[in-house]
């Protein structure tokens, strides 16, 4: 497997890694068939604001190098912002996935999407 | 960094004596040998000694061996050839579900062509059941084959009843012994096999060269056709080289065989019960005693395989697994679904296979390394014993399919 040194880096020294305790946004994402799952951890103040961003994942590589990337690029963005994080600026900002790998970043920018819903969810409430 | 090299499945590094065969026919012995002349005839006889080296390494007549260029070859030929050669007489072939792509991949051509086959399954262990095989041939099956043991698990078939059993309904029997060559001891006569694929590059051997054996008698319609090379068999100017460094590493691993087999599995014991006592959750797969010497393979639950090869590779260990992230599939690797494990766990799948360059400290270091790369992996996995992957919540995992 081709991976950049910034995807190993990231593999290596994976950046928010674990759960937050005072999460109000969780969403998870990824199926164990396919070999990815996805758990990522938003601390979101009132104005909307991600103050803190964590993950756990099952998966490959890509998948953790992904999961640290995107997390750490949300990390001080406002939801409506983070929610239109695309898959293509994980990949650029890990120095590109190998092409078999694209769904690893499509699954964190999903993942942090189903956790801005779950905070909204938890908002409305 | 020091380097551990335990992936011998996968290929295997090349023996000092095979090389310096291979390397004077290279320099020396440029003749074609099917040229008359001196040139021809003095490489030719290198040619013969290797098949010599190899019909006595498996039993068989020096004129029932076949030089290929890669035991998927080998296989392609045995199945292949033979489909064509008695399709008037039938279109039934029986294989197993754990078979090596080269076969199960041939099968599904024929399958297009045709030809029905039944793969039979195996139990938790990888066993094929005897009763499942009498039952499915047919009066129209023309050709059973069953590996001789399994690449990923190492489970080895009881080939010597399969042997009695496809012999007694006069079908023809093909094994794929290249994992089981150099490893355990193969006479091809006591084990009623018509056909058996070998390759060197499993053997310190090097890499594009395989054979078949092919039993006197058994009649083949050939794979590659040309020049009149192996007996008018298989056409193509011999691989001199190749062919002599094979000879030499078959000759190689018979002398050794007892001494490298014990060594092996000595290693192989004490990597399984020292993973096995120092990581929970962790399954072996495959037999525990019918198996390779030198393979262990096993699923660490709650965490994916080729993140496992990668922490594993950083600390200087060469490994394979049996995910579908390293197969460049989605689908995990169907010799693991086949013993029945969930997707999910055989993704976690890790296969550690040992070589007669492995050393006891080897396998302390790597026992040592586990234990840290695993635990650190299920700290960062969303999933442990009170969320098991098969309750997990999924959401948005359509783009997967």
């Amino acid at each position: 497997m081709d991976y950049t040194d910034k995807v190993m880096e990231n593999f290596q020294n994976p950046k928010h890694v674990g759960e937050l305790s005072d999460a109000n946004g969780v969403g998870q994402v990824g199926s164990p068939a396919c070999g990815d799952i996805m758990k990522i951890f938003l601390k979101i103040d009132d104005d909307g604001i991600i103050q803190d961003a964590s993950f756990k994942t099952f998966g490959c590589g890509a998948a953790i190098a992904s999961s640290s990337m995107a997390t750490d690029m949300i990390i001080g963005m406002n939801i409506e912002e983070a929610a239109k994080l695309k898959n293509s600026e994980v990949v650029e900002a890990l120095g590109g996935l190998p092409n078999e790998k694209i769904h690893c970043s499509v699954l964190a920018a999903e993942a942090i999407q189903a956790a801005i819903d779950d905070y909204k969810k938890g908002a409305t409430a | 960094m020091k380097r551990i090299y335990l992936d011998h499945a996968a290929t295997t590094p090349i023996d000092p004596q095979v090389y310096e065969v291979m390397t004077k026919i290279l320099a020396e012995e440029y003749g074609n040998p099917s040229s008359i002349y001196s040139e021809g005839r003095s490489v030719k006889k290198y040619v013969e000694t290797a098949r010599e080296q190899i019909a006595k390494a498996i039993n068989a007549d020096i004129r029932e061996i076949y030089f290929t260029g890669s035991g998927s070859e080998a296989d392609n030929w045995a199945i292949k050839g033979i489909a064509m050669k008695n399709r008037a007489k039938g279109k039934h072939i029986i294989t197993t579900q754990i078979e090596h792509h080269a076969i199960l991949h041939t099968c599904e051509y024929l399958e297009k062509d045709g030809f029905e086959v039944t793969y039979l399954p195996v139990d938790e262990f990888g066993l094929i059941s005897l009763d499942d095989l009498k039952a499915a041939i047919r009066k129209d099956t023309i050709l059973v084959s069953i590996m001789f043991a399994n690449n990923e698990i190492g489970t080895i078939e009881p080939i010597k009843e399969i042997g009695e059993i496809v012999k007694e309904k006069g079908v023809i029997f093909h094994t794929d012994a290249v994992q089981a060559f150099g490893n355990v001891p193969i006479d091809v006569k006591d084990l009623n096999v018509d056909l058996l694929s070998i390759s060197a590059h499993k053997i310190y051997g090097p890499k594009g060269m395989g054979a078949l054996f092919i039993r006197k008698g058994v009649l083949i319609d050939n794979l590659i056709h040309g020049g009149a090379q192996e007996r008018k068999k298989r056409a193509g100017t011999e691989n001199t080289a190749g062919i002599a460094a094979f000879g030499k590493a078959a000759e190689l691993a018979v002398i050794n065989l007892e001494e490298n087999s014990k060594h092996l599995q000595t290693l192989r014991d004490m990597l399984i019960e020292g993973v096995m006592a120092k990581i929970p959750q962790v399954r072996l797969n495959g037999h525990p005693t019918k198996r390779l010497p030198g393979n262990v393979s096993f699923c660490f639950d709650y965490i994916e395989g080729e993140s496992i090869l990668l922490s594993l590779d950083l600390a200087g260990i060469a490994a394979s697994s049996g995910s579908a992230c390293t197969s460049g599939s989605l689908d995990p690797s169907h010799v693991l679904l086949a013993i029945g494990l969930p997707a999910g766990v055989a993704h976690g799948s890790l296969r550690l296979t040992i070589g007669k360059h492995t050393s006891q400290e080897d396998i302390e270091y790597v026992i040592e390394q586990l234990v840290v790369i695993i635990e650190r992996l299920r700290k960062m996995s969303p999933i442990d014993v009170n969320c098991p992957i098969d309750d997990a919540v999924f959401e948005d995992a359509g783009h997967h399919h």
